[in-house]
């Protein structure tokens, strides 16, 4: 199991809270989904907050807060600040978003948040793009954990740079790193895992399947045999093919 | 005092000469409750609320644990 600043978490499935049909659908999904975390934010209390506090500290899984929405250092250190106190835990999900369309990460006001909050004690789960200067950066400003994009937020769309994201792994292959973001379907959070990524976190993809716990289940599924399916080293392509069953001993038949 | 609390003008019900963060929360019923504030853009830690004065016009941010991704 992933062990992110030292601890082991329960799962390599990290899931967010947000956007589930309803309080109960959200607590079946995660007990579908077996998760060890789960991801909130921080929004203003309008008379809801408490109610969804009771929730979630009932679901006997780990809280990431993040600093979603965050577009400045400032904001997302701020934002950082209150999780820490209201949660009680160092553990904070950096955002710095750049680009509203793609909610792309603004990795300079990142690095910069990723560096004021090390220093100041929390230990940083940096949502960042799989640029490898950008990562050496995040891990030179004290993240210990590298979470980068497979997709925009929501898109679904899976893992859109393959190449990059190999780059990257190959790279710190000791570093913990989560593919946050883009997971649409079991299949990309599979190839995450064959692809020797440690977990993955995903949240529209089950909260907006038409059964969001039928999809949760599936996705605990798919990483289980991802992971299991790096642990037992996969063959590595070829172009060509190569019989499977024996040559050797044919029957001559024309 | 007129305050502005999660970017809403209010009139709050603390005494407008030695309001805190902490009178405030009271004031709107919030004092129990497990929330996090900020004093125009600066994080007030809960021990502090007492000794956070306010000033009419100040805008105060509570917010609370909510559904994220």
């Amino acid at each position: 199991m992933p062990v992110f600043y030292g601890t082991e978490v329960a799962s390599p499935l990290m899931l967010g809270t947000a956007g589930y049909p309803s309080p109960r659908i959200l607590a079946d999904a995660f007990r579908a989904s077996g998760a060890g975390i789960a991801t909130v934010s921080l929004r203003r209390e309008a008379g809801g907050g408490q109610d969804f506090l009771r929730l979630v500290e009932g679901l006997g899984v780990r809280l990431l807060p993040n600093t979603a929405g965050c577009h400045t250092a400032r904001e997302a250190v701020t934002t950082a600040h209150m999780a820490r106190e209201l949660l009680g835990t160092d553990w904070i999900k950096l955002e710095v978003i750049g680009h509203a369309d793609l909610l792309a990460p603004d990795v300079f006001q990142l690095v910069e948040a990723a560096r004021a909050l090390s220093g100041d004690g929390f230990k940083v789960f940096p949502y960042c793009t799989e640029d490898l200067s950008v990562c050496d950066r995040l891990l030179d400003a004290g993240c210990e954990v590298l979470m980068p994009w497979g997709a925009p937020i929501g898109s679904g769309l899976g893992l859109n740079n393959l190449h990059g994201l190999r780059a990257l792994r190959a790279a710190h292959p000791d570093v913990p790193m989560v593919i946050d973001a883009g997971i649409g379907l079991p299949s990309h959070a599979a190839a995450a895992m064959e692809m020797g990524f440690d977990a993955v976190l995903l949240n529209t993809a089950v909260a907006r399947a038409g059964d969001p716990v039928a999809m949760a289940g599936a996705m605990a599924q798919a990483i289980r045999a991802g992971a299991a399916a790096r642990a037992a080293d996969p063959m590595e392509p070829r172009e060509m093919a190569v019989p499977s069953t024996p040559v050797l001993g044919k029957a001559f038949l024309s | 005092m007129k305050l502005t609390i999660n970017g809403e003008p209010r009139e709050v019900a603390v005494n407008d000469e030695a309001a805190t963060v902490a009178d405030a929360l009271d004031a709107l019923g919030l004092g129990d409750a497990r929330v996090a504030t900020a004093l125009n853009g600066a994080f007030v830690p809960a021990p502090s609320r007492a000794d956070a004065a306010l000033s009419p016009g100040d805008a105060m941010e509570i917010v609370a644990p909510m559904q994220g991704g």
